[in-house]
């Protein structure tokens, strides 16, 4: 492990064919990633793109002498910061793409238009700059040649204010997200009384009947059989129900005749 | 490869996530392309802690990353919160104060 936390010596050595090589790969891979992201229509699309983009990005890490911030990167953003976005596109709707729909007339073209200013002015100022080569990680910030000690000096000597500040950021972040997550329960919750009452208004004692399970086909979306040879709907999650058969699931028994008998009628 | 080309791959990732930002309706890829933005300027720190030959940059760089985690747990929140309202999670449907 030592050698992969060792600072590299950065400056001459690292300038091989091979740096340059695997830079040129990351670069183009990562901004057609970025494009292929702003230009897919599906938010898991764009996810999947991201978490590309971010992979890049920690090797170019690793290859600047930054190994701490590469296994950061991987752990934290395409770790838990990715599955976080991966939920939420759950939870809102897998299928939702954006519409093309332009609500704002000429909106598109004024963002390209700006996007082309931000890009030469950033070009433009970089281009100014006196960006020189890299220079030899002095042995005062790395201690012991560790990317990791030097880093931990750093945030808690001369960093250690702003790194108190993140710890009351991180718990602010926190509570504000659970206070945003919470629901007001608006009726009372119903007890296990409400509940077989309910039940016995409803007609129906027993708890609905488990999906079916063929020999081809073992699904949660496949209704159950009953005795004459009808399918019961009720034996169908409610959430399943509405599922477009012929989306992607074709049923595998089509020749089951439609439920016309469930088993509440029966 | 000189910190010069990283910077410029930066800018490049950087212009690109902007104009995510301005063109996506759907609030979670917004949200995707500001996170873009966010590492756009880390791989430029990172590159100028490189140049420096210290490690400031790493530093501050892990402390975008910090609270990049911050910003995306209370927006997502805010977003379900949305969505909850709403029954979407489009930028043009979250309009009341408009009127």
């Amino acid at each position: 492990m030592s050698h992969i936390l060792a600072a590299t010596p950065s400056g001459t050595n690292t300038d091989s064919i091979a740096v340059e090589t695997v830079f040129w790969i990351l670069a183009f891979i990562s901004v057609g990633a970025a494009l292929a992201m702003i230009l897919v229509r599906r938010a898991v699309h764009c996810a999947i793109m991201l978490a590309v983009v971010m992979l890049c990005l920690a090797t170019m890490y690793a290859m600047q002498g930054a190994p701490f911030l590469a296994f950061v990167q991987i752990i934290v953003y395409t770790g838990a910061v990715l599955m976080l976005f991966l939920f939420v596109v759950m939870l809102i709707g897998i299928s939702s793409s954006d519409s093309v729909v332009e609500t704002i007339k000429g909106q598109r073209a004024a963002a390209g238009l700006a996007a082309i200013g931000l890009f030469l002015i950033l070009i433009l100022s970089i281009g100014h700059a006196a960006i020189g080569p890299a220079a030899r990680t002095t042995a005062a910030n790395n201690v012991d040649n560790i990317n990791l000690t030097g880093l931990a000096r750093l945030i808690f000597t001369t960093y250690v204010f702003p790194f108190e500040v993140t710890g009351a950021l991180l718990i602010t972040a926190a509570v504000g997200a659970m206070v945003l997550a919470h629901r007001e329960r608006t009726a009372p919750k119903p007890t296990q009384r409400d509940l077989a009452a309910r039940r016995l208004v409803s007609g129906q004692l027993a708890p609905d009947p488990a999906p079916g399970v063929y020999a081809l086909h073992d699904a949660a979306d496949r209704p159950a059989l009953l005795p004459d040879g009808s399918t019961s709907e009720l034996s169908v999650s409610q959430t399943l129900a509405p599922r477009d058969p012929n989306e992607e699931t074709p049923p595998v028994r089509p020749e089951l005749p439609a439920p016309a008998v469930t088993e509440a009628e029966s | 490869m000189s910190p010069i080309h990283y910077v410029a791959l930066s800018v490049i990732l950087f212009v690109i996530g902007g104009v995510g930002v301005l063109v996506r309706r759907n609030a979670i890829v917004v949200f995707m392309c500001i996170e873009l933005m966010l590492n756009a300027c880390n791989l430029a720190f990172v590159a100028f802690a490189r140049m420096h030959g210290n490690l400031d940059g790493q530093v501050i760089a892990f402390f975008v990353m910090v609270v990049a985690a911050a910003e995306v747990v209370v927006g997502l929140a805010i977003l379900m919160a949305i969505f909850r309202a709403r029954r979407s999670a489009s930028v043009d449907d979250a309009n009341l104060l408009k009127y």
